[in-house]
């Protein structure tokens, strides 16, 4: 379903993605892999729209269409989601209140129409409850004064609800304690579905004992160096990064 | 003709002498003596309101206009402007919506307005549209019942001269600034609200139900009074664009709580603000001030201001009896390139006096804001506590946000707060929301009706709604 071919990307003059290629087919958890500013951020980042991004040459498609001719908001409609690793705080602005804008313009978007509120209500705590969070965060402004852990829930939250064809998690595992990261698993897991694929960026191996991915990829300066199942994320684990640095220079 | 010379000729006619002329509607521009004695007789006033009228503009040639805001305007020309203009006739009046601008109509579509009410505030001739008489009659009687005084300052002046002399101008003396003194000289509309002691006000009372309401003048003075344990809420203006032909408009409001009194003034402006240069935009130049005169007496200003090209205004309330209490919520949006210099006063003068401002700035396209304080305490006002929190909003990188803040603490025992921030709208918390699916407009929307929040949630309900209708409105377009 996504297709990234030869992706070359600039920030602030210098390239960051070199030459980048994957594919993500429905059913599939990715996970890609690789020490810090070999540019797995990056990759999200540019597949979610952000500015500041510029791409110089290579392609994106999900579903056959070109996502870089896409607005942020379309990618978000045609299925694509991220979950932030920073994700910011909206004072004023209602969690509950932001959740149901999302879906809605979703909705709208697919045609769906909008979702009466009692439905909504029904699956927002459905959700909530699986995601062990007390129903007051709905009533809090966006992230704001949330704990790390608070809010890495809450991104996977927005996740259950919106229901993405293709989930990308960017180092959704940081700054977790190990009660926390058992529950986002567990919601990442829950959003396994042959329908969907998910991509998981992240630095280290521990979220990946509880998410087994299917297929493991090592990003180092701007390439994938090397592809494989989750065994190649326990040679990771045990031998760190440096051998495939040293291969990939060499 | 060109309407210089049509102007010209007129003025001719009217210098013959006004008595001729007393028949007539509307006045030709210019200002004298005269002037004010035609408004006065128009209005059928007593002698000691023409002298109380008279003596204001004595005062006011002596002035000048104020220069010390943040506004860049040419000079107004006062010669230039009309003082009086009677009521439109309804054969006048666009007859129905079908007669009046698409794009007006397209606007009360926006901000969600009844289809009755879009008819009266777009000026067509409302006994056409509907039955105004039988609402405001039912709200008439349960006024009445109440002991409640609702009803334009004109028919006050005539029918309860007591009370008008013994409150007007007691608050905003008639000299105190160059736009109040004016305001003084040629008032010709406004509100009057007395509620007697011991009484709540039944209903929350509004302009819109005010007879003539749609006729509100460019010199309108409202003075409202609380006496011992009465409250009161009133409601000014109207979230929709408003009509109006004059260009400067200077308003007084008087406030005044007696013992346990309380009164919440909520304004929601929104005059049109001129083309996206600013051409024809109302320049609003108020003065409105809370007299806090009785023991715990409360009033709290509330107000909602995106419209008028200029706007200069600093609802301020005066702390005078022991424990009372003084508030100020506002949000202020201005773009392309509307100016505003807005802010309040706390005057503390009793014991134990408390005040509260939360200001919120919003400024997007080429506009300029600023935010102007003072919190003053006085020798006598012990235990005085103030706390401000004032903070701005950038849309876009042409806009300004400037604070001023002044505190003047004449005594040691006071405790004075001041919070300020100044943030761009996040280009993070735009992209957050977008990557969620919601378009680049509503998220703009949804992140400013957040940072207003604190002061949304100080407007009675249906206004609350309806204010934030009107910024996403005004704020259309802004971004992007």
């Amino acid at each position: 379903m996504l297709e990234v071919k030869d992706l070359h990307v600039t920030v602030e003059g210098s390239e960051i993605l070199k030459g980048l290629s994957l594919t993500v087919n429905a059913g599939e958890v990715h996970a890609i892999m690789g020490p810090n500013g070999a540019g797995k951020s990056t990759l999200s980042a540019v597949i979610a729209g952000k500015d500041g991004y510029e791409v110089t040459s290579g392609s994106i498609t999900f579903e056959g269409r070109d996502v870089l001719e896409m607005e942020i908001e379309e990618r978000a409609q045609a299925g694509l989601l991220l979950g932030f690793q920073y994700p910011v705080e909206i004072p004023g602005v209602k969690n509950i209140y932001l959740l149901k804008a999302a879906l809605n313009a979703q909705r709208v978007a697919r045609g769906e129409g909008e979702i009466p509120a009692p439905e909504f209500m029904k699956l927002v705590k459905e959700k909530i409850n699986f995601m062990k969070m007390d129903s007051s965060f709905l009533q809090r402004a966006v992230n704001e004064g949330f704990s790390g852990g608070e809010k890495k829930r809450n991104e996977i939250l927005q996740m259950l609800v919106l229901q993405p064809k293709l989930a990308m998690l960017d180092e959704i595992d940081s700054g977790l304690d190990i009660d926390a990261m058992k529950v986002v698993a567990q919601g990442v897991n829950s959003l396994r579905d042959p329908e969907r694929g998910i991509l998981i960026v992240t630095h280290y191996q521990r979220l990946l004992d509880h998410v087994e991915p299917d297929v493991v990829h090592v990003l180092v300066d701007g390439r994938i160096v090397k592809s494989g199942d989750k065994d190649l994320a326990l040679e990771l684990e045990s031998r760190g990064y440096d051998w495939l640095v040293e291969e990939s220079a060499a | 003709m060109a309407s210089q010379e049509m102007e010209q000729l007129v003025r001719r006619e009217y210098k013959q002498g006004f008595v001729t002329d007393i028949e007539s509607d509307t006045m030709p521009p210019g200002l004298d003596e005269n002037t004010i004695a035609f408004i006065s007789h128009k209005k059928g006033e007593p002698e000691w309101m023409l002298e109380w009228r008279l003596d204001a503009y004595r005062q006011w040639l002596k002035m000048t206009s104020p220069s010390w805001a943040h506004l860049d305007y040419p000079p107004i020309d006062y010669q230039a402007i009309s003082y009086y203009s009677a009521p439109k006739k309804p054969e006048d009046r666009p007859q129905s919506l079908d007669e009046v601008d698409p794009k007006l109509l397209e606007t009360y579509e926006k901000l969600g307005i009844p289809l009755h009410e879009r008819a009266a505030l777009a000026g067509v001739a409302v006994d056409a549209v509907f039955d105004s008489v039988s609402v405001t009659t039912t709200f008439k009687e349960k006024l009445s019942e109440a002991g409640v005084i609702f009803c334009s300052i004109s028919e006050a002046i005539r029918n309860y001269p007591e009370l008008v002399k013994q409150y007007m101008g007691t608050v905003v003396p008639k000299g105190d600034n160059y736009f109040a003194a004016l305001n003084s000289a040629v008032f010709t509309d406004g509100s009057f609200v007395f509620v007697p002691e011991g009484v709540t006000c039944p209903m929350e009372l509004s302009t819109y139900f005010r007879i003539n309401a749609a006729n509100t003048g460019q010199f309108e003075r409202t003075l409202i009074i609380c006496e011992k344990q009465a409250q009161v809420s009133y409601l000014e203006g109207c979230t929709a664009p408003m009509r109006d032909e004059n260009q400067l408009h200077a308003a007084v409001v008087e406030l005044v709580a007696l013992e346990d009194a309380y009164i919440k003034y909520s304004t929601v402006q929104n005059w049109y603000p001129g083309d996206e240069d600013g051409k024809g935009g109302i320049y609003n130049f108020v003065t409105k001030r809370g007299d806090c005169r009785g023991d715990r007496s409360r009033i709290s200003w509330t107000q909602v201001e995106t419209g008028s090209a200029i706007t200069w205004k600093y609802p301020s309330c005066v702390l005078r009896g022991k424990d009372s209490v003084g508030e100020f919520y506002s949000v202020a949006v201005t773009n392309n390139r509307q100016q505003a210099d807005t802010g309040t006063k706390m005057i503390h003068i009793g014991e134990n006096t408390r005040s509260t401002i939360v200001s919120k700035g919003i400024s997007a396209g080429r506009a300029n804001q600023s935010y102007r304080g003072l919190v003053k305490i006085g020798p006598r006002a012990k235990n005085a506590r103030n706390f401000t929190q004032c903070d701005s909003l950038l849309i876009g990188d042409q806009c300004g946000a400037h604070t001023f803040p002044y505190q003047e603490i004449g005594n040691s025992t006071a405790t004075v707060e001041h919070e300020a921030t100044t943030s761009k709208i996040g280009e993070d918390q735009l992209f957050y929301c977008q990557s969620r699916g919601i378009s680049e407009e509503d998220a703009v929307n949804m992140i400013v009706n957040g940072f207003c929040k604190d002061v949304f949630q100080e407007l009675p309900m249906e206004f609350a709604v309806e204010a934030e209708a009107l910024l996403n409105v005004t704020l259309e377009g802004a971004v992007g």
